[in-house]
Parts: structure tokens; C-alpha cells; sequence
């Protein structure tokens, strides 16, 4: 029995579907995250689920409550905003006690229980600090311990990283991670940044133009993803259109641009398919080892590894290759690409809506 | 090195004419009605050259001063409180509108401020009067058998200025609204507040330094205005401003008047900084 049932939510805004049929189910102490482009439709879903817009049909279960049926304020839900949201004419300790004050938590307890918060995201030294006199590593500590301190069912982050620096960023994942373990609350994270969600998350929900494409672990949407607009998404990859020759039981014949490449097995009809393959599973190979060969058009410099764009027969190919220290190939030189058949990922033409 | 490439003549150059017109404009006009002040006065001689403090010894021990000094602050007091009354939630109210309705409401709200005060306050008049347009329909409805006495009435001013100086208000509250995170209603909401408690406790909160630079802008403005007090008070309710105007205008006691202005200014100042200071003291780093 799960413990989030999301059933065929649906929004629209006049004749603009901004989420279509979303249906997904999160367990207790899970970590989903909700990903995809910006519009997709991931934040609608979540003010749906915290009461602040009605969907148009379907509906959301929590914990065996019909949560449509109950207004945003009585949801109990912790819900961390884009822009934290804090009051600013409170102080942390205000800002975190709020909610209890609102449930007329008891003055002793309610103490208690901000300290208790403010430890948990190691804010206990800045309790009578005010909003504006705080970085924002900090007050997205107060964000969080404010959500949290109500001991909500599911909290709720929207985009919580997205005003952040990137070392603070990373910081603040790590953060991220330690708190939902130690409080254990079931949590949903609204994201368009693939790396948090990878990151952060048991299960990644990736959606596009309102419609859920794909919900898996991270490991299991980034290997398999189920489109090539997932496949594009998560990580960087090579699309290739070409043609489905033939599938047999151990594997499978495509062709591109004259050139006739084995591929995994595929239970794919023959005929236009697209093909992915990540710019990390290509190798650099001697002449006679090559599947195929092509010149250096771009090469960046990412500190821990390279990036290249070569020229082949088959197209722009996108490689990346761990800095080992050693001198890479420079534009304008040819290097000779392999790639293990199973490493091609064998998907169906994108229908453009 | 040329006047104009050093760096540090340049800010006095750039601001040198704003400087000149408000030194030619504001400050003579202020020097010359203070050093007018303590010129001494008398009603066959008119203005001597002597300096001395008679002036302000005729008012500070005159009740009838006091009298019109505490009437005027009464008058401007209750005027800011009645704009905050009016003018927070209508603030509020627009701001939670649609953009279309925004815009409509806003003009409505700044409109009269295209409109002369006299005009406006004409308007007043022509309500207020024991013949006015209020009167005539009470009476009428039987409700009433004597007028309502509203015109040359403390009361009708206060009215009228609270109509004059609303929009001042409004526009200084809207702007603090404008500045709010919009999601830190919707925080409290899921935190378990009802829309009175959002209000009271998170909204209004984050309006008091509008409401403050309203109040002080309403009440300075209401406390110096001349054409409101003049028409619907007349010569039976006299506030400082009107005074003024009687000194020069009429008793041609010039001096008299500049010192009844200077402690006008001087009060209005020491009012204006008092309450500032307390704001600050009491808000002083939740307002930074």
C-alpha cells in the first residue's frame, strides 16, 4: 500500500493541459523527485499536491486521506518554496515555531521542539537572527527547519537549490541527504536540475509537457531511459536516426548515413529508430579496432574530464573521457571511436507533438 | 588636468544645478521667513529693523495659539489614523487583484489626484453644507430634523483631508506590498494559518514600513495643508496654516506669521524625526 497515491491528476488552465493524467505512488520515507524542463508541469503538480491550486480531475491519497478534501492549511505538509518564503519580520527561532504556534503547541514544548529543528539543519548558533542578516545556505536551513519542525507526512521542496551558488549547491545536497534520513519524512523535490535529482532521489519522475515519461532509480532511467528525450535529459547524450535492419536473439543490425552497426537486442519492429549512446561509453581506439573514425572539431576542458566533439561518417559525435593528466587529442586531429554493441540504446522515432 | 575629468569635482558638478535650484528655491525662502520672524512689529510703525524674540513670546504665551497648534495636530493625527484604516486593507484589496481590475482600481484610487484640492474640496462643500447635498436627504427621508452640522466643523475636515491624502497612503503601502514575497502567504497557509492570521501575522507585519512612510507623509502634508482647513473651516476652525495666511494677508503682521510658521516647520520636524527614531528602536533589523 503506498503511502502518496497520485491518480490520474489532472490540471487545466482554460485549454492548456498543464498536467495530463499524472499518476504516481510514493512510499513511506521514500525520496521521489519530480524532473523535467521548466513548464513540464512538475511545480502545478506540487501546489496541487499543498492544497494551493484544485486540479481539474483526479486524485491525491496521502496516508488513506483524500487530500482534495482538505484545505492547504490543514494538509500538515512541510513545504519548502523556490524563494524560502521566510517571514522577515521574524526571527529564526519565530520563523521555525510558527507552525507549532499555529497548532497551539504549548510554549515549553514548542521551544523544545524549534531547538530540537534547529539542530537538526545546524542553524542552533543563529536562533535569534533575522532573515535578511542570513546567506542563503542559511536561510534555506531555516526553510527547511521551519517545514520540518511540524513533523509533516510528505514535505514538499520546490526547486530549494535553485538560488544557490554551486559549491553551495553541492553543499546543500549533501545537507539535503543527511536531513531527509535523519528525519525520515517522505519527501517530494520538484527540480529541473538532473544531478540534484539523480543525486538526491530513490526514485527520479521525469516529466515532459505535463505527462509522466518515466519513474525509475536513477541508475535504472539514466541506462534505460525509455525515450530519447530522457535519454537527453539525464546526462548527455549521441541520438542518432537511422534504421532497424534486423533483431535476432542475440542482437541487432542498424544503419545510419551507409554505415551498418551492431546493437543490443531489441524487440523493436525493423525500420526508423533512434539510437543513443552515452558520450562516456565511447572509447578512444587504435585505427584497426575502430567502428568508426572522424576528425576533432571542439575539445573542453572540464577539470576532471574532457569533452569532444569529433566529425564522424555517422554524425557529430559527443565524447567525454575522464582527465587522466596525460595530452588528448586537439582539434583537428583524428581519433578512432569504439563502443560495445550493448551500450546502444535502441528507441522508437519521437513523435513531435 | 581639466575641472571636469577629476574625479572628485565631478559629483559636485553633476549635482551642482539640483543644488542651485533647491538652495534658490527652498532654502532663501526658509532663511528669509526665519530671520522675518524675529523682526519686531507694531500696527503704526509696521516692521522694524530691530531683531528680538517678541514674536514667539507673544505665541508661547498666548492659550489661543496652543489652542490652534493642538487642533491642527489633531485635525493631521486623526486624518493618518483614519487613512491607515481605510487606506492598509484597500492597499491589500488591490494588490490581491487581477491585473486588469489592479490597474482599473489604481487609476479610481489616484484619479483625484489629477483634480485641484479646491476643486475637490468645493466638491466637499457642496456635500457637507447645512444645505448640502447629506442634509437635504436625511431631512428629506425624515430621518433628521435639524441639518447635521458638518461644514466648520473639525470632523468635515478630516473627512475631506482623509480624501486628499488616502492615495499617498495606498500607494505607499502598495509599494510594500509589491516588495513582499508572494509565497510567504502561501508558507503560512501550509503552516496552518487561517487568512486572518496570514494577515494579521505575516501580511501586515511587512507593511509597517509603508505604513510608516504613509503615515509620515499624510500627516505632515495634512498638518501644513491650506486649502481644505481654509474652505471647509473657515474663520471658526482655524488651524495654524489658515493663521499664517490671516498674519500676512490680513493683519499684515508679517512677522508674526513667519513665526508662527517657523514653529508650524520646527514642530512638524520634531514630530516627523521622533517617530522615525521610535520606528527604528522598535524595528530597527527586521526593517533593514
Amino acid at each position: 500500500m503506498s503511502f502518496l497515491d497520485l491518480r490520474s491528476l489532472t490540471k487545466r488552465f482554460g485549454d492548456i493541459s498543464a498536467v495530463e493524467d499524472f499518476s504516481l505512488s510514493v512510499a513511506k520515507g521514500e525520496f521521489v523527485s519530480l524532473l523535467g524542463p521548466s513548464g513540464c508541469g512538475k511545480t502545478t503538480t506540487l501546489q496541487m499536491i499543498a492544497g494551493f491550486i484544485n486540479p481539474t480531475s483526479g486524485s491525491m491519497i496521502l496516508n488513506g486521506k483524500n487530500l482534495a478534501a482538505i484545505p492547504a492549511r490543514a494538509r500538515g505538509l512541510g513545504i519548502v518554496f523556490q524563494t524560502y518564503a521566510l517571514f522577515p519580520h521574524m526571527t529564526v527561532a519565530e520563523n521555525v515555531g510558527f507552525g507549532l504556534e499555529m497548532r497551539k503547541v504549548p510554549k515549553a514544548e514548542r521551544k523544545r521542539r524549534v531547538a530540537e529543528a534547529l539542530d537538526l539543519v545546524h542553524l542552533s548558533h543563529l536562533t535569534d537572527r533575522h532573515p535578511q542578516a542570513m546567506s542563503g545556505g542559511q536561510r534555506q536551513r531555516v526553510a527547511l527547519g521551519r517545514a520540518l519542525v511540524i513533523q509533516p507526512e510528505l514535505l514538499l521542496l520546490d526547486e530549494p537549490l535553485s538560488n544557490l551558488d554551486a559549491k553551495l549547491r553541492d553543499e546543500m545536497r549533501l545537507e539535503l541527504r543527511r536531513i531527509h534520513k535523519e528525519a525520515g519524512v517522505t519527501t517530494l523535490l520538484v527540480t529541473h536540475d538532473q544531478d540534484e535529482a539523480m543525486a538526491l532521489s530513490d526514485r527520479v519522475a521525469v516529466m515532459r509537457q505535463g505527462r509522466l515519461e518515466q519513474v525509475d532509480t536513477p541508475f535504472e532511467a539514466y541506462e534505460g531511459p525509455r525515450s530519447t528525450f530522457i535519454s537527453g535529459f539525464l546526462g548527455k547524450t549521441n541520438t542518432l536516426r537511422g534504421d532497424l535492419l534486423e533483431t535476432t536473439e542475440s542482437g541487432s543490425r542498424f544503419r545510419r548515413e551507409g554505415l551498418i552497426l551492431d546493437g543490443p537486442v531489441a524487440h523493436h519492429i525493423p525500420g526508423p529508430v533512434e539510437v543513443c549512446l552515452r558520450p562516456e561509453r565511447i572509447d578512444l581506439v587504435e585505427a584497426d579496432e575502430a567502428l568508426v573514425s572522424g576528425i576533432v572539431s571542439e575539445r573542453i576542458f572540464l577539470g576532471n574530464q574532457w569533452l569532444f566533439r569529433v566529425d564522424t561518417p555517422l554524425g557529430e559525435l559527443m565524447i567525454c573521457r575522464r582527465n587522466r593528466g596525460r595530452r588528448e587529442a586537439e582539434p583537428g586531429e583524428t581519433v578512432h571511436l569504439s563502443w560495445k554493441p550493448e551500450h546502444l540504446r535502441i528507441l522508437p522515432v519521437e513523435v513531435q507533438g | 588636468m581639466s575641472v571636469f575629468s577629476s574625479s572628485a569635482a565631478r559629483p559636485w558638478l553633476l549635482s551642482g544645478p539640483a543644488l542651485a535650484l533647491f538652495a534658490s528655491l527652498l532654502v532663501t525662502p526658509i532663511v528669509m521667513t526665519v530671520l522675518l520672524s524675529f523682526r519686531e512689529f507694531s500696527f503704526y510703525g509696521g516692521i522694524s529693523d530691530t531683531l528680538g524674540l517678541s514674536n514667539y513670546i507673544e505665541i508661547l504665551g498666548d492659550g489661543y495659539f496652543y489652542e490652534i497648534f493642538l487642533r491642527t495636530f489633531l485635525i493631521a493625527l486623526g486624518t493618518t489614523v483614519l487613512c491607515v484604516l481605510l487606506g492598509v486593507p484597500e492597499a491589500y484589496f488591490i494588490h490581491r487583484m487581477g491585473p486588469l481590475w489592479r490597474s482599473m482600481m489604481l487609476l479610481v484610487v489616484l484619479g483625484p489626484l489629477l483634480i485641484s484640492v479646491v476643486v475637490r474640496t468645493l466638491g466637499w462643500a457642496i456635500l457637507l453644507g447645512n444645505k448640502g447635498v447629506i442634509n437635504d436627504l436625511l431631512t428629506r427621508m425624515e430621518l433628521i430634523e435639524r441639518p447635521l452640522k458638518m461644514m466648520y466643523t473639525s470632523g468635515g475636515i478630516v473627512l475631506a483631508l482623509t480624501h486628499v491624502m488616502i492615495p499617498f497612503m495606498i500607494l505607499a503601502v502598495w509599494a510594500s506590498l509589491q516588495r513582499q514575497d508572494p509565497d510567504s502567504e502561501r508558507a503560512a497557509e501550509s503552516l496552518g494559518a487561517g487568512p486572518v492570521t496570514v494577515f494579521l501575522r505575516v501580511v501586515l507585519p511587512q507593511c509597517v514600513p509603508g505604513i510608516l512612510s504613509g503615515s509620515l507623509i499624510v500627516f505632515s502634508l495634512s498638518a501644513s495643508a491650506f486649502a481644505t482647513p481654509a474652505i471647509l473651516g473657515g474663520r471658526r476652525v482655524k488651524v495654524v496654516s489658515t493663521t499664517v495666511y490671516d498674519e500676512f494677508l490680513n493683519t499684515l503682521n508679517w512677522p508674526l506669521g513667519a513665526a508662527i510658521a517657523v514653529l508650524l516647520l520646527v514642530s512638524i520636524m520634531t514630530i516627523m524625526v521622533a517617530w522615525t527614531r521610535l520606528v527604528e528602536r522598535r524595528h530597527g533589523e527586521a526593517l533593514q
